[in-house]
Order: C-alpha cells, then structure tokens, then sequence
C-alpha cells in the first residue's frame, strides 16, 4: 500500500551541518519500513535535487541499515543567514520531503 | 560534559559527580556558527551574560571539588578575541567571589586578513565543497575571522599549569579529546567519544536530564549519562554521529579524518553503551578551517497582520502589487536603482518558512503576518525605505478594489531597525606546517 514518507517514518528532522550545508534524517522503526524509504524518491539524488534546486552531483545520500535510518545532505539553497534564508537553523526543511510517496 | 554549551543549563548535581566519576576533565564548548553570522561579524555572544555565569560557577565549584581541570571552547559563541576576553571576565568574577585559585589559560584564535593573504599567495588556502577559490578581496571584506583549533594548543596550555582552559574557535571535539590524547589513548576511540559527546546529553534517551562521562581505553570509550533518569542506547549514541553532520562516517578534524564505518556499539549494562572499532586516519596536511562574517548591509523591517479573507485569498497578487509599486516609485523618490537596495515580503502563515519550496499551495491561511524587509547600504536608507513603505502597507488595495482597507500593523513605531546584516564568506582551509602557529596563548593567575 502507498503511503508517504511522513506517515511512513518515525522521526524526520533537517538541521545545518555547517553554515553551507543542510542535513536531513529520516528514520524508521523497522527493518521493513526501511527498505521501503530507501526504495523511494528519499534516496534519489535526481529528487532530492529538483525539490531543494540544487545540483543533482552535489547531493549526498548515506543508507544507514544499523540505525534504520537515511541521511541526506545536501549545499544550502541559500547560505546560513544570507539575505535571502528564511530558516536560521535550516530545522524545518525537511517539510517539502515528506510528501515523497513510498510503496 | 555538562550541557551542549556554556549557557544552555544543566541540572547542578550532575556536574557536582565529577568526583564520584572519578572525572579527569570537565570540557564545555562556548559556541558554533549556529546561531549565524551576526555573532561572528559583531564579536558579541549569542547567551545571556547570567546564563554563561551561573554555568560556568558550577563547572569551576565542581571542578575544585575533583581537582581537576576545565576546558570551554569557542568563548563567546563564535570564539572572537572579544568572546575569550568575555568568559575571562565572567570567570574572574567568579574566582573572587568564590575564592577559586585558578591558573588561565586564554587562546586567541583570531586571524587578520593581511596575515591570511601572505598564506593564500603561497597557495596555502583551499576551498571546502560547495565553496570557490578565496579570493583576496574576500578576506578584506570580513568583520572577523577566527581559525578553528585543534586539541594542540589546548594539550600545551594544560602542560603549562592552567587548571582553566579558554579557547577561541575550536572544534567541539578537540576540547574533549585534549586530555586522552595527552594520556596516550588511541586516536579513534578518543575522536569518536569525543563527537559522541560534544553536545552533552544529547546522545543519551534524555537530553535535557544533564550531560555526559565519557571514559577512554586503550580499545574503546564507554559513555554514561550524568542524569540518573537518562541512558545511552547503542541507538542513542550511535545516531549522534548523524547530528548535525553532513557526512555521518567520517568527520574532519585538523590532524585527520575520524571513521566511524567500522564502529561497534553495545550495551554494556543499562545505562552505558560501548563504542569500539573506531579509526583515525592521519593526513598528510595538517589544515585549520576558517570562519569569517562580512557586512551585508543594514536592515530595517515591518510587521503586518493580514486577516482579511478577500486579501489572504489573492495574497500573491497584492504582495506582487506592493513590491511593483514600491520599486517604481523608490525610483522617482529616492534615485535608488534595484541593485541599490533589496526589499523582501515573507508571508509567515502561508510560505514564510519554507518560501518557493513550500509543497503545500492550496490550503487557505486563517491569517498571515507579513514581514517587510528593506537592507540597503547603511541604516538611515534602509529606514527610510521602510517608512515609504509604511502607507503603502498599511493600505495597499487589491487590483480593481476600491474602498480604502487598512491591515493590522504591530505596534508604534511600525519599523523595527535590525542594525548591520553579516554574512559568512569563508569556508576554506589553511595548510599550516604546526598545529600552533595561528594560535597565541597567554596564561595568567587568579588567586582567592
């Protein structure tokens, strides 16, 4: 059954890893569960670049199986605290990733 | 390990069991670049002065109790001279009120531009992904700039006597690391139960129960929560290292590289986790990362409450329709070009946080406050562009409507001044032949 991968994970959270770059990890209660997030858009690099307009070559995508859990990173959109960044910690985007559908 | 930072708070019992713990250190960074440029381009801390103070007495009272030494890194927030210079006040305070003998040690961390130019003409600075190469230009632009040190400088200033430590910009886990190495623990264990500490509780199952003991052998590290009502979990720890980490394997610090790949981690009873198999990888070049802010103009904003049904459901249009006509006519008023001055509309309660990337574009808001922005050269510009926008959002109509609306301005005055904007331009590396060289210690004594 498809679900999302905000229904889907247990814990998904975004923080700044460094002024110029934005981390954000997802993890799962299960195994199972796990398998599913890595199976979707999550761990597409091509994705992950359309949502956030960076470079596809420029994302990061780290598979976690101990923790369950997915990291990805990815350079900022815009640099900590320049003109234009809305979100001083970058803690709330991994809003626009939650939607990504997962089977 | 009490807390994340000096300042953050902790339970005070927690850190009075450094005797008990048998504790060789007690270390606490003062700062990071989290809390953004600001603090960095103006050498100003980010926590209140109380805050830092009432940690700080602690740490030192529970520090005379063990006899042992104290370490806080990155003073100030963002580890300027000025930052050190802040937390040396504070502690001097403290030693006379509580008639501490302390032996300080301050290390300053702040580079010049003129200095860093003579390493980057003999192509000694490097730039880290996602950054260009540094240009000079660059580096004459920035407020300050502190280069962040390594455990070495910290390890000599212990050699010399201090019993307290203060440090400009460091690594978080060089603070930590310090004193094993000095021991002769093996690299990457202490690298490892450094990060896993470094932000106090924050690999435990409960944060905020209190800090971290970290305990080093010649296979492994052991950490424990300070908090009785707090454990590590192989989850807990392991998961820390995903924390704020771009990579959650390896991890960067002067000396080398930390590689966690290969790390077990088990429950050696219920409240502790044991960590080995952790590695090291020493690099040809030692490298000192650089931070540095640099003005970015002056900003000035407004805020307006909308909760007009007829205006949240065409917000676009009239936030459109206010930045056209604003431009238009700062022209003719001010002789401003674009490209002199910058205006921003963010619309909290429809995009304001997540901005183009909001996914959700259809869900009406019940109200939106919007947050005008005007940044241009200096503050008096930045001023009066907001008070030429100030009728404009105070009534702007939507296209075709002709009765005169007005919206829910804050308060009086309706423009808030938010002074001079920073930001951060470096992100590069200097290749240094000792891990001391951009570093100046001075160690001076504080008797009761």
């Amino acid at each position: 059954m498809t679900t999302s991968l905000g229904d889907l994970a247990e814990l998904v959270r975004s923080k700044n890893a460094g002024p110029f770059w934005l981390t954000i990890d997802v993890f799962l209660a299960t195994e199972h569960d796990y398998i599913r997030a890595r199976n979707s858009l999550l761990t597409d690099p091509a994705h992950i670049a359309a949502v956030f307009e960076v470079p596809a070559s420029t994302v990061r995508i780290f598979t976690l199986p101990n923790l369950n859990a997915i990291k990805v990173s990815l350079p900022r959109p815009h640099v900590q605290g320049s003109l234009r960044d809305t979100d001083l910690h970058g803690g709330q985007q991994y809003v626009p990733l939650l939607a990504i559908p997962v089977d | 390990m009490p807390a994340g930072y000096v300042g953050a708070g902790f339970p005070e019992a927690t850190v009075y069991r450094a005797r008990e713990l048998h504790a060789d250190v007690i270390a606490i960074d003062g700062g990071s670049t989290d809390s953004g440029p600001h603090y960095l381009g103006t050498a100003t801390a980010k926590s209140a002065r109380n805050a830092v103070a009432r940690d700080l007495r602690h740490i030192l009272l529970a520090a005379r109790d063990a006899d042992i030494p104290v370490i806080v890194g990155s003073c100030g927030t963002s580890g300027t001279d000025a930052g050190v210079d802040w937390i040396y006040e504070i502690a001097l305070e403290i030693a006379e009120t509580e008639e501490l003998d302390l032996s300080i040690a301050r290390i300053y961390s702040e580079q010049t531009a003129s200095e860093l130019k003579r390493y980057l003409a003999e192509n000694r600075i490097h730039p880290l992904e996602p950054a260009a190469d540094l240009r000079p230009e660059t580096l004459d632009r920035c407020s300050h700039i502190v280069g962040v040190l390594g455990h070495e400088p910290i390890l000599d200033a212990l050699a010399q006597g201090a019993n307290l430590v203060l440090t400009g910009r460091a690594t978080d886990t060089a603070l930590i690391a310090a004193v094993p190495l000095g021991r002769g623990m093996p690299d990457g264990p202490v690298w490892h139960g450094a990060k896993t500490s470094e932000c106090g509780g924050l690999c435990t199952t409960k944060p905020q129960s209190g800090g971290v003991l970290v305990t080093f052998d010649r296979t492994g590290f052991t950490v424990e929560p300070l908090g009785d009502d707090a454990a590590c979990t192989p989850t807990s720890v392991a998961a820390h290292m995903m924390y704020e980490n771009a990579d959650p394997f390896r991890m960067r610090e002067p000396a080398g590289t930390l590689d966690t790949s290969g790390a077990r981690y088990l429950q050696a009873d219920d409240r502790r986790v044991r960590v080995e198999g952790s590695r090291f990888e020493s690099a040809d070049q030692y490298t000192i990362k650089l931070e540095g802010a640099a003005p970015a103009g002056y900003q000035t904003m407004i805020l307006v409450g909308l909760r007009s049904p007829t205006v949240l459901a065409r917000l676009d249009e009239w936030c459109d329709g206010v930045l056209t006509y604003l431009h238009h006519n700062i022209a003719e008023s001010f002789g401003l070009s674009p490209a002199d001055y910058d205006l921003q509309l963010r619309r909290y309660g429809q995009d304001g946080v997540l901005g183009k990337y909001e996914p959700d574009k259809s869900t009406m808001p019940r109200e939106v406050g919007i947050v005008f922005i005007a940044t241009a050269e200096d503050q008096a510009t930045a001023t009066q562009l907001a008070k030429f926008a100030n009728p404009i959002l105070l009534h702007a109509p939507l296209p075709g409507e002709t009765a005169l609306p007005s919206y829910a301005f804050f308060g009086s005055p309706a423009e808030t001044e938010r002074g001079q904007l920073h930001e951060f331009v470096l992100s590069h590396t200097v290749n240094v032949d000792s891990p001391h060289e951009l570093f100046r210690t001075l160690v001076s004594v504080a008797h009761a």
